[in-house]
């Protein structure tokens, strides 16, 4: 975890209720500067009401915000001017074109120097400098995402909020997005992005934040986290005779062993897979797989939704295929 | 309490005109609405007397000039049933005009503003703009308040031309606007709309639609079209003290709402959450 100077954002134990509905329920987040922060839960929890209290656009009922070190409720001004935010809707003017968009935010923003090379640049680094005379409402969605990212990093954002920039991409669009997010981060950029797509965040994040009805299950690096949740190595073995890599269960330096079809064994470490086919090989078992299996983000979300669940007594959701 | 920071207040204002100035929609009828009340009906009127000359009927309303107050009735010009009754039109019957057209156009636009936003989806930029929410106010204020003292501006300004034109020549030349319509206009005409728009601005904050909005406007600026009507024709009639008093009282109402108002803009409502609206 990052010392409490190096942080870019801190909520601790916030909460937020919309009339009777409570979004964030003792919320704690910390987002390391210079790194991008994911945000993984599904619809409703509470990611949204985060990025919206870290820019002080709402304001929290009870704990601690603070944003580069600032309290959003005294500083908002000093906060927003170095926050981008991109909303899930994109939030352009459909009947303005795409400069008079850019040009908007730039004045509000108030940018300094040739505002038309800086709109110029913006535009051009999201390749969307050949539409800016259209109106955004004929923009395509791809499009009008790009240049609601360009309009958030105008005005060189220290913090950018990005809540689902992809909604509603097709693929090769996403992929585009999120390829130019990663390229955002090399010049020190902070960013924090909310997602339930659970393949965007695998590739993207440096740290992850699964949220879940308004409060923080679980947050670090992905391998940390992996590492925490299944401590040993697991490996799949297969041979010309499955029944014979059940010897697997007695060798030192297996702490788990199931056969289903596919024997799957946990090892204490990553060397022990050498001396288990050394032994296999020895006891005349003929090997026709020997797979270490990593777990993936997505083994893991559902591993901490169902225990959270379990451990709150709470129904299983109807449909989870959002997150797969 | 930091201070006001009046380029983004007029940014504001500026961005939302130019989103005026591309909606066919709205500017169409914002034209025929000014052309109608301003142009058309006072032409049609001041013409068809001339035409009419001194027949039993504009007798009947030179006549009916005598129910004016006695400083109004002084303030007639001209010699004939003819010229009387075209000059007091022109002086004291369209003077509601003034306050009717830039009341309806800025209440159409300001009830949309706001709420507008929230329904765009572009409230939640302007939610996480360094924007204080009194900037935000003022900006569309402003925005609101511009098209409709402008078409009343343009138009009057018209309006003079042609009453001058028609009546001007007969009364010994240029005499409108005479020195109760300069007060009126610059005087009485602006707070008047700056109390309207606080309302106005206030509901499109708080409602859920632009239609209910808009609904709720008309409730709003309908009592306060009668009150101004009244008030403007009464200001004309009355001593130029008394137009003074009139803008002078409306100014406070003005300032009054419109500090309330300022606060009635708040970021949650600008992104629509459920405790906000």
């Amino acid at each position: 975890m990052s010392s409490h100077s190096q942080l870019a954002v801190q909520l601790v134990d916030t909460t937020k209720s919309f009339g009777g509905v409570q979004a964030l329920k003792g919320l704690d987040l910390a987002v390391p500067a210079g790194e991008i922060t994911v945000l993984l839960g599904p619809n409703g929890a509470g990611k949204t009401t985060a990025v919206r209290m870290i820019t002080g656009a709402l304001p929290a009922d009870g704990g601690l915000v603070r944003t580069f070190g600032m309290d959003p409720a005294d500083n908002g001004e000093a906060i927003r001017r170095r926050c981008g935010v991109v909303s899930a809707k994109p939030a352009l003017y459909d009947r303005m074109s795409g400069w008079d968009n850019l040009d908007y935010s730039a004045a509000l923003y108030d940018v300094k120097g040739d505002r038309r090379a800086v709109i110029r640049e913006a535009a051009g680094r999201f390749e969307i400098d050949h539409a800016l005379d259209q109106a955004v409402g004929g923009y395509s969605t791809g499009m009008k995402t790009r240049l609601a990212l360009a309009r958030a990093l105008l005005h060189g954002p220290d913090l950018l909020l990005l809540d689902e920039p992809t909604s509603g991409l097709d693929p090769e669009s996403s992929h585009a997005v999120l390829g130019l997010i990663r390229e955002m981060t090399a010049d020190g950029t902070t960013i924090v992005m909310c997602t339930h797509l659970l393949v965007e965040a695998e590739g993207l994040a440096d740290q992850i934040v699964m949220l879940d009805d308004g409060i923080n299950l679980l947050e670090g690096p992905q391998d940390e986290l992996i590492n925490r949740y299944w401590p040993t190595t697991t490996v799949r073995f297969d041979a010309e005779d499955p029944t014979a890599l059940d010897a697997l269960a007695t060798l030192p330096g297996v702490a788990n062993y199931q056969r289903n079809g596919v024997a799957t064994a946990e090892l204490a470490d990553a060397a022990s897979i050498a001396d288990c086919v050394q032994h296999l090989s020895a006891a005349g078992v003929r090997l026709t797989r020997v797979e270490p299996h990593k777990p993936s983000l997505e083994e893991l979300y559902f591993r901490v939704r169902r225990e959270h669940r379990e451990a709150t007594n709470a129904p299983a959701p109807a449909m989870t295929g959002n997150l797969a | 309490m930091r201070s006001l920071n009046w380029s983004r207040v007029f940014t504001i204002a500026k961005h939302d005109l130019r989103q005026l100035m591309k909606s066919k929609d709205f500017l169409i009828p914002m034209g025929i609405l000014g052309g109608l009340f301003f142009i058309v009906l006072p032409g049609i009127l001041l013409l068809s007397i001339s035409a009419i000359g001194e027949f039993g009927s504009v007798t009947q309303i030179s006549e009916a000039l005598e129910v004016l107050p006695s400083k109004a009735q002084e303030q007639i010009q001209g010699d004939t049933p003819t010229v009387r009754t075209q000059y007091a039109l022109a002086v004291y019957l369209f003077a509601p005009l003034a306050i009717i057209v830039p009341l309806t156009i800025s209440s159409a636009v300001g009830s949309a503003t706001l709420v507008g936003e929230r329904e765009k989806g572009t409230g939640e930029f302007l939610a996480h703009s360094p924007a204080a929410t009194t900037e935000i106010f003022l900006g569309k204020l402003i925005a609101s308040l511009a098209p409709g003292y402008a078409t009343t501006l343009v138009g009057f300004s018209i309006y003079s031309i042609m009453v001058n034109v028609i009546v001007g020549p007969e009364v010994g030349g240029w005499f409108f606007p005479t020195s109760d319509w300069w007060l009126l206009m610059l005087w009485v005409v602006p707070p008047f709309l700056c109390f309207a728009l606080s309302l106005v601005l206030r509901l499109s904050a708080r409602v859920k639609s632009t239609a209910a909005a808009q609904q709720a406007s008309g409730l709003v600026t309908l009592p306060l079209i009668i009150v101004a009507y009244s008030q403007s024709t009464g200001s004309l009639f009355g001593a130029a003290n008394a137009t003074i008093v009139i803008g002078f009282l409306a100014w406070v109402g003005a300032i009054f709402s419109l500090t309330r108002g300022m606060k009635a803009v708040r970021r949650g409502r600008l992104l629509g959450v459920a405790d906000e609206a």
